[in-house]
């Protein structure tokens, strides 16, 4: 066994109001970043997982958003290995 | 023989008393009932009330959905109990699956704290067995997140499950849904307080039509 440092990105789902990243947009252009477009606002939450190899630990990864981490209503997510 | 309903308590609720004060005031026994106890599915009814539970860590709910009351009661609902989730209750019941769609932050990320104006939309349900439809009342809300969402509102509305919808939508609910119901009307979750209009001399009494709802056998 090993242990696998991985990384779960929420964000909203497309057609679920995103209030705190249009807030971030509208605040740009006053800074400058006239260039900036499609800001969204989530959560990372970092774990570390003990598994046989980085495929068994990400599906586990997978297990405790779909379980706990994320809403499926009103987020998705996205798994990557860190480490 | 008076009424027993039991009122969860988890770390955070903090609108406990209110609802104790509500049941006692519409000629129940309320009852106390630790989140981390097991369900004893002795009473009529139950309350999740308002509050803040275990931080609102994650998101509303989302952590209270494991405590260990939780699955003696939902055992108790899908056996006909009535189970109503008031404001954070709502949220619980939300994240536990008991009910459908989620409580997304309120459209424009304030916390909302004020009286509103409500149509209660249907009689089908625990809390609303005695309001016709079609009957307006004011009741507080105080939330941050209680911006109702749901992929799947037309099948929702052409159920019947939606009971209560504001008359100008505060917090950006799809359709204007400030509470709805499970298919069987015996699980209601609803975003304003109704515990905290049981009288004329504290802002309001229209909160008590509800009560009198659940009370009904």
């Amino acid at each position: 066994m090993s242990e696998f440092e991985l990384l779960a990105e929420i964000r909203h789902k497309s057609g679920i109001a995103d209030p705190e990243g249009g807030t971030i947009l509208r605040a740009l252009p006053a800074l400058g970043f006239e260039e900036i477009s499609n800001v969204s606002v989530g959560k990372a939450i970092r774990f570390a997982v003990s598994a046989a190899s980085a495929s068994e630990a990400v599906a586990k990864g997978e297990e405790l958003c779909k379980r706990l981490l994320a809403n499926p209503v009103l987020e998705s997510f996205k798994i990557s290995v860190i480490s | 023989m008076a009424t027993d309903v039991g009122v969860v308590v988890f770390p955070g609720t903090n609108c406990e008393f209110d609802v104790l004060e509500a049941i006692d005031a519409s000629g129940a026994n309320g009852h106390l009932l630790w989140h981390g106890n097991s369900f004893v599915p002795k009473y009529d009814s139950v309350i999740l009330a308002g509050g803040f539970a275990h931080g609102d860590y994650l998101r509303p709910g989302a952590i209270a959905r494991f405590s260990k009351i939780m699955e003696g009661i939902s055992k108790f609902g899908a056996d006909g109990g009535k189970i109503v989730g008031i404001c954070n209750g709502f949220q619980v019941l939300t994240e536990a699956g008991l009910l459908p769609g989620a409580l997304q932050k309120n459209r424009g990320l304030t916390f909302i704290c004020e009286k509103v104006t409500l149509e209660v939309v249907s009689d089908k349900s625990c809390f609303t067995k005695v309001v016709s439809p079609g009957t307006v009342v004011t009741l507080p809300i105080n939330h941050f997140s209680g911006n109702y969402t749901n992929e799947n509102v037309d099948e929702l509305e052409a159920n019947g499950q939606v009971i209560l919808k504001y008359c100008d939508n505060p917090n950006g609910s799809v359709n204007s849904i400030a509470g709805i119901r499970n298919d069987r009307g015996n699980i209601v979750g609803l975003m304003p307080h109704p515990e905290r209009a049981i009288s004329e001399i504290t802002g309001g009494s229209d909160g008590l039509l509800f009560w009198k709802s659940l009370l009904k056998s």
